[in-house]
Formats: structure tokens, C-alpha cells, sequence
């Protein structure tokens, strides 16, 4: 595999554009372009910083230059029979490990193997001043300092370019298998949440036309006596339709209006809102294609205990993400500004303005 | 501040905490303060200038807004368990002690989460929700004592953190409330929240940014069985070759603890759990889930332990054999200070293959010092924690392990691990954090702290060493390995 380090160069244009005070957009693979508010500045290129820079399977730990592609990251993994238990979503072969945690997209095991800041062990980091930084490390328990690095997952870039990166990995499980049942999305809901709270092996649940799907992955005694238990029917061909609900590959993602992310206590009832929705996460993530008023669309789901984002198109100058209440959004300023004084890191990607 | 001066403002505050608190909740007299001049870390104490105890949120936000208004320093408490004087006073400063939030709000069985005041003993949720056949994972060796909101401040682990994640793998939700008084919702009830990840930022802050009033919690489904393997090793090394061949093997235990000699001896001295008096190291591995699933992995981990040359293997083969088993590590740290007047903890991590070289070098500290060491490790996360055994009445002693904790740490770092894997930096570590950290680093942290606390007055002091203080310490120290100014020849 590759292996290079371009982190000087990386150091010296940011720091250049601080003094100046020029804008600059972080780009990994390009694979999540279409995501968040519409990028501006000049082009700051991560992915050649590349390679593995120390992979230690008995420690659970994998440490990794952000250009690195996350397939390649995913292959070593997979030759020590590991993964990474959030089975982010690539959105493309280019995907790179530092988009991966810029974006913060975990797939369907995210509610029962965690997300991909639950992962993050450590991260090396360029902050808005050109400085280098180091936070957390390759061990899983560490409160020396505060946790800079998980907060650099799912900020986009604009708190610090992300240089590497420590996860923790975990086993791959010996066996998978699918059970499908056909119920209301009401019966689902229920019975999805129900399930989870029992000791079953769990690793995916979702829903659409009245269809469950139930992945159970583990050891494979484990595996067949929760299929035992849960019942349904067995898919033999579920690995791909897995792998296309992740990556958004499913005709279900094909439609034509601006697609949202919901995200809501997993137990919480169909939602009544317009437009077509698939359920993941085991009901606390939900696909909805919809051109419903954004403002209408966001109080429903507030309601529920939740937020809303605009996932893919619509209006990428407005507000993407559900906007933040005052006490909040000042933490968030404050915040930008202490990593980035300048707002040269992606500005405008999350919020208008910063 | 002049005495006159300083009696002055204390008296006017007291004035004004006691129009927000009845009477009995504004403590004055030096006997009522007493109680709350130290935390789990004795060694460091410090009489607070006035005790509040609150019960609800708006008397937090009251009193931090006074607080911020008077310009005097604020230190929250919760059940004072803690390990590195992160709760220690304030000299001229209000102590919030956190003890009277004390309630379980509520449980959403179907979403499997519970919503808690800070004050709510870690040990009580578990126990509130064991009926639901559902549990809060971390499990703190103090989680009889000690509450979740400072499980929150020091993002705290336990034995079972391998598998179960941290604090921070197992919060949803909190309500904070800021030095400026007022009230701040970080995390969500769903699994994540827009913005930047607060809740991640918050959880291991060590009570610098904001004051927690509740938490909401996620429960896990109980595992059906657990069950546990005793081994005994006459090797340290080979233990920990072991800890590597069960990971390296695809198998994440519930559990796997490993104890060295000394600490064998103190504990079965104290509850006679049945352990091999003769071990060099005991490993104990916990493995739960489906009756069938752990039968195997048992099968196979006593495999592996045969393979990797354990002198003898134990399952237990029933709970109370379990719990005696679990006893004796659970009792480490009073087994240890029976057979010393006075011990010293400390929290470093390290990757868990450099354990071998880093027993080798305590035991050389130990020496060099002349200070007695029993090692208990959360073999695991790479967690250990050395005992430290002194008699703080001898002049000097506690300067010495003071010196040899630091020094201890110091070999952390320089293997690759941390400073404090669960027990927080405090007022304790922070010499170290100049080792661990540069100073750019540090100058983000304090960054940090100024979004949430510009005027610095919520818990001044710990966590993150002053810039000035690491420059005057490095000036010392070696500093990762290189000396201070290179360039300048020595003698």
C-alpha cells in the first residue's frame, strides 16, 4: 500500500492561509462533496497523506494518515479478521479515512457496535493557527486533557485538517445471518426496540415496505440460537442489500426530492410526515425523501426528541443542519474560534457566517 | 486578598447564597466545612471557603450567576470519591456539593435509557432497572459510593470497559449548567445531536466547563450467563503474553483483570478468595452472553491459557464461586491498605504489549525509592494501576511516592500510553501533563476552557497545567526524552 507524509506541507499552507486569512477547503477523496452547507476557498488536498502508520491487532488499535483510502483501511483490517465495528459508509472508492470522520457517518450496526466517534481513540490534527496537534492516544481509556478528538468527528473540518487518526477495531464476527418478517411499521418499531433490549446478538435492524430486516452476527452458537429465538425468515442473498442500504445504493435512494436524515429515540412511533421513509438504526436513524417546509419537517421531529438534516440536495445555502438554540450556538462559536480564530477551515460548511 | 477584605466579601456572599438556599443548605463553620477539604486523594486538602448544597437547577444557575457576578471561584463535588483531588476546594472559593440530586427522574424502557440526577450513586441505576432485565455498563470499583455525575467530570471505566465502553460509549444526554448561570441541553435523546460533539468534550472535563444537573444514561440488555476463568501464571510476562493471545484470538472477555504477586498475597490474606499463594501473576477473564456461546469461549480461552503455559486453570462453576472469584480483585485496594498504613494509587495506560518492560521498570523505581509496589491492571484497555505502599506518618515518605508516582507516569508516556486512564489529571498529575502534552497543546486546552468559562472561575486550577508552570518544570525535566535546551552544553 501506499505509504506518504505530507504533513509538513499540509503545516505550512495552513499556516500560510492563517496569516493571510484565506479561506481553504479540506478535501479527502471528494466522495462527500454533496454533503453540508456549500464548501468555499481554495482547495486543501489530504489525500496524499496516506498509509497505515501502526496496526497492532492483539491491541484492538489501528493508526492511520486521513488520505488513506478507507477501503484499503478495511482490507488490512479484514486480513487480521477485523473491522471497524461502525461500518461507515464510503459513498465512493475514493472515500478517505479523514472524510470518513470529518462526515461521521456510521452504517447500519452503528446502534449496537457504536458510531464512529465511539471508536475514536486519538487524532493528530492542524488546528486554524497551522499548529500541529496531538489529543488522546492508542489506548481505549485516556482523560488526560479534554476529549479533543472525538470532537473532531462529525465537525467537518472546520475545527482542525485531520492528519491521522487511532481507532480502536474489533473482531469480525464468525457468522452473519439475515431474518426478514413481514409487519406494519408500527408491529416494527415495536418489536425492533424490543429485541434490543434483550441479549441477543444484534448488529442491524431496518425497515421498509413492510418488510424487517434483522441482521444477528457473533459466534456461530450465539447466531443460531438468536435466529431460534427471533424467528422469521432466512435471506441467503443479504450481504449486498447491506451493503447497498449503506451505501445508499438501494432503488429506494434513486428518488428525486431532497433526502433527510432523521434522527430520533429509536422506540419513537411512525412519524407523520409526508414523503417515502426507510428506517434504520433500529427506528433511530430514518431516510425521508420529502419537499415538506423544511421549518414544518424539523418542529415534528423536535418533538420527537430529535434533529433533522437536509442529507442531500435542496438548498445547500440555507440551514442543512437543525439549527441550534442560542446558550448552544455560542458554546459552538466560541468553540470554532478557539480551534480556528481566523475561520479559515471550511467556513459556512456547518453554519452561515463560521 | 487582605483578611479584613476577604472576611468582608465572604460574609456579603454568604448573605446572598442564603436568599437562594434555606439556611441549612449554606455551610459556614469550620466543622461543617471539614468534611469537604479533600476527595478520595487525602493527601491534598484544602478548607473551602463556604459549602452550598443545592437541589435543583435554577438554585445552580442562581449561584453560579452570583458566583460569575462576585468573580469567586466555583468548585462542584459530587459523592468525593475521586482520585486526583479534582473536587479539592478552593481557598477562596464555593464548594457545590452535588450530594441532594439525588433522584432517578425517570426510565424509557423502550428506548432502554434512564434520566438521573448527578447524585444518583452509579451502583443505583443498575439495580433501579435490574427487574427490565437491563443494566448501565460502566462499573467503577467505587460504584457503591460513587455518583454518576462524577463518572461524568473523570469519563470513568471500570472492569468491564473492554467490551462496554467508557462513560462517554454510554451517555445520551445532559443538562449542563454554566459558569455564566444559565442552562445548556448538550447530547440528545436520539443517537446524536447537530453540532459538534459537546457531549464527547463534556464527559472526562473534570468539572472545568460546566456543572451537571442530569444525566441521561443508555441501559444495555443483561448478558444471559457469565462466568469466569481463574489462572495463575509464575511468569508476569507470560500473563501478559496470554492477554494477548485471548485478544489477538478474536475474543473480547467481559472482563480481564490480571494482579502480580504482592497484590495476590494482600488480597488473599484479606477475603481468602482461593487464590494460588505461589502465582507470580493471576489473570482473571470474564466471558458472558448466550449459554452456549460462553460455554465455547470458555472451551477456548482455557485452551489458549493451557497453550500459553498458565500453571493452573480455574472455571468457576457457579455465581457464588464467580463472586468469590471477582472479590478478591474487587478488594485489592483495601487488601493492600491493610498490610501498609497508607497507599498511593496511580492510573497510568500503556499499549499491552510493552507490560513486561513496564513492570520491570516499577520494580527498578521501586527499589531505587525503597518503596513497596503491588500492581492491579485492567489487563484488557492496558489500564494499570500501581499501589504504591508508604507510611505517610514517616517525614518525607509522601514527598518520595509522590516523586515515584510521577516518575511511574513519566514511563507511561514513554511507552506510547497516558497518564490517567480513568482517575482524571486533578491537582495530581499536573506536572505530568506538561510531559504528556506540548505546549501548543495545552494553549488549545486552555482555549477550550475560555468558550465554555472565559473569566476561568469553575474548578480553577486542575486539569491543565498553566503554560508558565510546565515551562518552569520542563526547564528541569527531561522532556520526552530530550533535554532542555539541546544546544547548551552540560557538566
Amino acid at each position: 500500500m501506499t505509504s506518504a507524509d505530507i504533513s509538513a506541507e499540509l503545516i505550512s499552507t495552513v499556516a500560510d492561509a492563517f496569516e493571510r486569512g484565506t479561506a481553504l477547503e479540506i478535501q479527502g477523496g471528494g466522495t462527500k462533496q454533496f454533503y453540508g452547507r456549500r464548501p468555499s476557498g481554495s482547495l486543501l488536498r489530504v489525500k496524499g497523506h496516506q498509509g497505515i502508520v501502526n496496526y497492532e491487532p492483539t491491541e484492538l488499535v489501528v493508526s492511520v494518515r486521513s488520505g488513506t483510502r478507507l477501503s484499503e483501511l478495511q482490507q488490512i483490517l479484514a486480513e487480521a479478521q477485523q473491522m471497524l465495528g461502525f461500518e461507515a459508509p464510503a459513498f465512493g472508492a475514493d472515500a478517505t479515512v479523514g472524510g470518513m470522520v470529518a462526515c461521521g457517518f456510521s452504517g447500519p450496526a452503528r446502534p449496537y457496535h457504536g458510531s464512529v466517534r465511539d471508536a475514536v481513540l486519538g487524532v493528530e490534527i492542524i488546528n486554524g493557527r497551522g499548529q500541529q496537534l496531538r489529543f488522546g492516544g492508542e489506548v481505549i481509556k485516556n482523560v488526560a486533557g479534554y476529549d479533543a478528538s472525538r470532537l473532531m468527528v462529525g465537525a467537518m473540518g472546520t475545527l482542525g485538517v485531520v492528519l491521522q487518526v487511532s481507532f480502536k477495531v474489533l473482531p469480525a464476527p464468525e457468522v452473519t445471518m439475515t431474518r426478514t418478517f413481514e409487519m406494519s411499521e408500527l408491529s416494527a418499531l415495536e418489536q425492533m426496540n424490543i429485541w434490543a433490549g434483550r441479549p441477543l446478538p444484534l448488529s442491524a435492524c431496518a425497515f421498509y415496505a413492510d418488510r424487517l430486516s434483522v441482521r444477528l452476527c457473533g459466534s456461530g452458537d450465539a447466531v443460531l440460537a438468536a435466529g431460534r429465538e427471533i424467528g422469521g425468515d432466512e435471506e441467503h442473498d443479504a450481504i449486498t442489500w447491506w451493503e447497498s442500504l449503506r451505501e445508499q445504493a438501494l432503488p429506494f435512494f434513486a428518488q428525486e426530492e431532497p433526502l433527510w436524515r432523521l434522527s430520533v429515540p429509536p422506540a419513537t412511533g411512525p412519524m407523520n410526515l409526508p414523503g417515502d421513509c426507510l428506517i434504520d438504526w433500529g427506528g433511530a436513524q430514518r431516510w425521508l425523501f420529502c419537499e415538506y417546509s423544511a421549518a414544518a419537517l424539523r418542529q415534528v421531529v423536535r418533538d420527537a426528541g430529535g434533529h433533522a438534516t437536509l442529507f442531500r440536495g435542496g438548498n445547500r445555502d440555507g440551514e442543512i443542519f437543525e439549527p441550534l438554540q442560542s446558550v448552544q450556538l455560542r458554546l459552538q462559536r466560541e468553540l470554532k474560534r478557539a480551534f480556528d480564530p481566523r475561520s479559515i477551515l471550511n467556513p459556512g460548511r456547518m453554519v452561515e457566517g463560521w | 486578598m487582605l483578611q479584613a477584605e476577604s472576611r468582608r466579601v465572604r460574609g456579603a456572599l454568604i448573605a446572598k447564597l442564603r436568599d437562594i438556599l434555606p439556611r441549612q443548605f449554606v455551610l459556614t463553620e469550620a466543622e461543617q466545612l471539614r468534611p469537604y477539604e479533600c476527595d478520595g486523594l487525602t493527601a491534598y486538602r484544602q478548607l473551602p471557603w463556604i459549602v452550598v448544597l443545592p437541589s435543583n437547577s435554577e438554585e445552580v444557575e442562581k449561584i453560579l450567576a452570583l458566583c460569575t457576578a462576585r468573580g469567586v471561584p466555583v468548585v462542584a463535588r459530587g459523592a468525593g470519591t475521586g482520585l486526583s483531588g479534582g473536587a479539592l476546594p478552593h481557598p477562596h472559593g464555593v464548594l457545590l456539593s452535588m450530594t441532594r440530586f439525588d433522584r432517578i427522574l425517570s426510565v424509557d424502557r423502550a428506548n432502554r435509557t434512564a434520566c438521573v440526577q448527578p447524585g444518583v450513586r452509579n451502583i443505583a441505576i443498575s439495580e433501579k432497572v435490574e427487574s427490565l432485565g437491563l443494566y448501565y455498563a460502566p462499573d467503577p470499583s467505587s460504584q457503591i459510593a460513587c455518583s454518576i455525575g462524577g463518572n461524568v467530570a473523570e469519563n470513568s471505566g471500570g472492569v468491564h470497559c473492554l467490551k462496554y465502553g467508557l462513560t462517554v460509549h454510554n451517555l445520551l444526554k445532559l443538562e449542563v449548567v454554566l459558569m455564566s448561570g444559565e442552562s445548556v441541553t448538550i447530547g440528545a435523546d436520539a443517537l446524536d445531536m447537530p453540532g459538534y460533539d459537546l457531549l464527547a468534550l463534556m464527559t472526562g472535563s473534570e468539572g472545568m466547563l460546566g456543572v451537571v444537573t442530569e444525566v441521561t444514561v443508555r441501559l444495555l440488555p443483561k448478558p444471559a450467563v457469565a462466568r469466569v476463568i481463574l489462572a495463575a501464571f509464575d511468569d508476569l510476562a507470560v500473563a501478559g503474553n496470554a492477554v494477548a493471545a485471548i485478544i489477538g484470538a478474536g475474543i473480547i472477555p467481559a472482563g480481564l483483570e490480571m494482579m502480580d504477586s504482592p497484590a495476590i498475597l494482600a488480597v488473599e490474606d484479606f477475603v481468602h478468595a482461593g487464590y494460588p499463594r505461589d502465582a507470580a501473576a493471576l489473570l482473571l477473564c470474564e466471558l458472558d452472553g448466550t449459554e452456549s456461546e460462553v460455554e465455547a469461549g470458555i472451551r477456548e480461552v482455557t485452551g489458549i491459557l493451557e497453550l500459553q503455559g498458565a500453571t493452573e486453570i480455574r472455571v468457576a462453576t457457579d455465581e457464588a464461586e464467580r463472586q468469590r472469584f471477582w472479590s478478591g480483585r474487587k478488594n485489592a485496594f483495601p487488601a493492600v491498605g491493610r498490610i501498609s498504613p497508607d497507599y498511593y494509587c496511580i492510573d497510568g495506560t500503556i499499549p499491552k504489549k510493552r507490560l513486561g518492560e513496564v513492570l520491570t521498570g516499577i520494580s527498578k523505581l521501586s527499589n531505587e525509592y525503597d518503596l513497596r509496589v503491588a500492581n492491579v491492571f485492567h489487563a484488557g484497555d492496558g489500564n494499570l494501576h500501581p499501589l504504591i505502599l508508604y507510611d505517610g506518618s514517616q517525614p518525607g515518605a509522601f514527598e518520595r511516592t509522590e516523586a515515584l508516582g510521577g516518575k511511574i507516569l513519566e514511563l507511561c508516556i514513554a511507552v506510547g500510553g497516558t497518564i490517567t486512564g480513568e482517575h482524571g489529571v486533578g491537582v495530581e498529575k499536573l506536572n505530568q501533563m506538561c510531559v504528556q502534552f506540548e505546549m501548543p497543546e495545552l494553549d488549545q486546552f486552555h482555549a477550550i476552557k475560555k468558550a465554555f468559562d472565559p473569566a476561568g472561575l469553575l474548578n480553577p486550577g486542575k486539569a491543565v497545567p498553566t503554560l508558565s508552570r510546565c515551562a518552569e518544570f520542563n526547564a528541569m525535566h527531561v522532556h520526552k526524552g530530550r533535554l532542555p535546551f539541546p544546544e547548551l552544553p552540560r557538566f
